[in-house]
């Protein structure tokens, strides 16, 4: 699955080369554009939720501009622990609540799309599901590549893969990781415009528990400042935050996580520590 | 006179030599450093030459525009020291007066050049100031096709150049942002503007976009709070544009970009259509107003001053989003400071950046990143390679 390279979805030749010649691409990204021009009022309510989605995101960025301000300026104040430690607690309870909001707002609104719209009778959009179900009846693994997060989660949702996926061996990388996480968290530190709050975008598709891939989390995270990073890893908790740099493998069997050679993870108190502490059974 | 150290130095040892000697002080002098001659905060400009007089000719404002140089006794090497905070850059000419006669040249001894529709200025950087790397041509980047095009217009008759940039890998199914550009032809030639958007673009700090640069015939007059203009624009081009293009074809997506005048006449159109274009990019806009009496800006801006008193007298929301940037040296900070807490008044969302430089192109081209950005954020956040 390469639909978050969106049109060079089918430029996977190197990719293919990776899995020995043997992969086999669903073009979910194509598919979905065979379905809007077969089904344009689909595509019409498809763009209106974006545009629902899209304004949405704003009011939730305009809150939590302000509570996550508060929470570092609260941070920073000097005095009695006894009196600020709970005040910091609280405010970070504010943007967790916040958070959470989000993730069941963005829920609501997919739902009520889907209901209004009764995907399952649309019949471009169920013809090509049968056939995706059909492609994966034989298939061992899913590898599903990175790209633009929202229009990867978006194909796979609208093409029903997290039922289609599960009990498979699933491989995936960079916005693929998230996509497949239960939440999936927007981040950069430096990015050209703001103060670079992570966001909490919308629920994945939770086909693994506990932690929450952060791509090329060493170049997007400002990872020497502890303070920013303690705020991540605690906002973030009980999600193990892993820094998924170029190389770095984590590997979930069941029972708990374990990296396949050097994986950091941050820590509430702003450092950088090896996964392997994080062997544990995840609930 | 400031002076730098090095120049006295060079002036000590020009003493001690004796007359027979200077020219091999100064020889060696000129070949040794580089110039302008930095010595953090002081920046000294030499010129080697006859003459008169030797003057710096500079558009910094509130320093006096032209600042004599000073001849190294017992020779031809003339100085100047100036002392600029950090981040500073500015552009400038020198004038040799010879037997009564003023020539501005660009500095010889300066490999740094900027240049404009009236020619080329010689670019004194300050400690801090580096040319950002996103402005420069980058083989990895993927560009964006320009075409020239003529759209027919029944307000001004006749036909209108433009050159349309459409972004690599445009495809007719995605829906795209309108900005329209006034001097199209100058922010392309002398502002870099199809390197900048290519490369931002490329690097997901903005979106792929369709962008108009418009070629105004007669400038100074259409560009100065003109209905024609306005009228053009909203009437004419953008549902042209709109019917052809994939384009959003809501305020959010449309965005006026202009420098100086055009920054007027972004300004206008915006007023004349409220809501209309929802993105405004105006850069060292020639806002002229007057409190009292008449502007000292004179009689070509007289229009615009119409324009602004009466907004001023009456401000309300023309845009939803709206960058502001001048130059700390340029006189048109008094308009533009001014017109910042007019439009915030309104409920706009308006950022402000100032930067040390002048009213010139490679200042704006400088600013574009940010202004762009915030106005029209790319995708990056939404990106996980």
């Amino acid at each position: 699955m390469t639909a978050g390279w969106q049109e060079r979805e089918g430029e996977d030749e190197e990719l293919d080369a990776a899995l020995d010649g043997r992969s086999l691409n669903l073009r979910l990204y194509e598919r979905f554009d065979r379905v809007s021009d077969e089904d344009p009022e689909l595509a019409a309510a498809h763009r209106e939720i974006q545009d629902r989605l899209k304004l949405l995101r704003r009011a939730y960025n305009v809150r939590l501009t302000r509570l996550m301000d508060a929470w570092v300026a609260i941070a920073g104040l000097a005095g009695e622990p006894s009196v600020l430690g709970p005040e910091r607690e609280a405010a970070l309870e504010g943007i967790r609540r916040l958070d959470a909001r989000q993730l069941s707002r963005v829920r609501e609104i997919r739902d009520e799309f889907a209901d209004r719209h009764r995907l399952e009778e649309h019949p471009a959009l169920a013809r090509e599901r049968d056939e995706i179900a059909g492609l994966l009846e034989d298939v061992e693994a899913a590898v599903v590549a990175g790209g633009h997060v929202a229009v990867l989660l978006n194909r796979l949702n609208l093409f029903g893969l997290r039922g289609l996926l599960a009990g498979k061996v699933l491989v995936a990388y960079s916005a693929g990781a998230m996509a497949l996480s239960p939440r999936v968290i927007l981040f950069h530190d430096s990015p050209p415009q703001g103060a670079g709050h992570a966001e909490a975008f919308e629920e994945g598709l939770g086909m693994f528990p506990g932690i929450l891939p952060l791509p090329s989390g060493s170049r997007r995270l400002r990872t020497d400042d502890q303070e920013r990073t303690g705020r991540f890893a605690r906002r973030f908790a009980p999600a193990i935050c892993v820094l998924l740099d170029t190389g770095t493998r984590v590997q979930w069997r069941g029972r708990g996580w374990r990296s396949v050679g050097p994986a950091l993870a941050l820590e509430p108190d702003g450092l950088l520590e090896p996964l392997r502490g994080y062997r544990k059974r995840v609930a | 006179m400031l002076s730098s150290p090095a120049l006295q130095e060079l002036e000590r040892s020009v003493a001690a030599a004796g007359a027979h000697a200077a020219s091999e002080a100064v020889d060696a002098f000129l070949s040794s450093h580089s110039f302008p001659l930095a010595e953090p905060p002081y920046y000294t400009l030499v010129y080697r030459g006859p003459g008169d007089e030797v003057n710096l000719r500079h558009w910094i404002y509130a320093l006096p525009t032209s600042q004599p140089f000073r001849r190294l006794p017992g020779t031809d090497l003339w100085h100047r020291t100036v002392e600029l905070p950090p981040g500073s850059r500015v552009e400038y000419k020198l004038e040799i007066v010879s037997r009564g006669h003023a020539e501005w040249i660009e500095d010889p001894l300066n490999g740094q050049h900027a240049t404009d529709p009236f020619g080329a200025n010689s670019v004194i950087c300050a400690e801090g100031y580096e040319v950002p790397e996103w402005t420069q041509p980058d083989p990895d980047v993927r560009t964006g096709q320009l075409e020239d095009r003529v759209v027919k217009s029944d307000v001004f008759g006749g036909g209108r150049p433009l050159t349309l940039y459409r972004p690599a890998r445009f495809r007719l199914r995605r829906r795209y942002p309108l900005m329209i550009v006034h001097d199209g032809q100058d922010y392309l030639k002398y502002a870099g503007i199809k390197t900048v958007l290519d490369n931002l673009i490329h690097r997901l700090e903005i979106p792929g976009m369709i962008v108009a640069l418009l070629h105004a015939e007669r400038r100074m007059s259409e560009y100065s709070a003109d209905p024609r203009h306005a009228r053009f624009l909203v009437e004419e081009l953008v549902p042209e544009l709109e019917r052809e293009l994939p384009l959003l074809g809501t305020p959010e997506g449309r965005c006026l970009l202009g420098a100086s005048m055009g920054a007027v006449a972004a300004f206008h159109a915006a007023a004349s259509y409220p809501d209309y274009f929802g993105r405004l990019l105006l850069q060292s806009g020639s806002f002229a107003f007057s409190d009292i009496g008449e502007s000292p800006r004179g009689l070509p801006l007289e229009p615009v001053v119409e324009l602004m008193n009466s907004y001023r007298e009456e401000p309300r929301a023309i845009s939803r989003q709206v960058f502001v940037s001048v130059g700390t040296y340029e006189s048109l900070v008094y308009e533009n400071r001014s017109l910042v807490p007019v439009l915030q008044s309104t409920g706009m969302d308006v950022r402000y950046v100032e930067a040390r430089d002048g009213h010139n192109w490679e200042n704006w081209r400088d600013r574009l990143r940010e202004g762009l950005s915030w106005l029209l954020p790319g995708p990056l956040w939404m990106v996980y390679e």
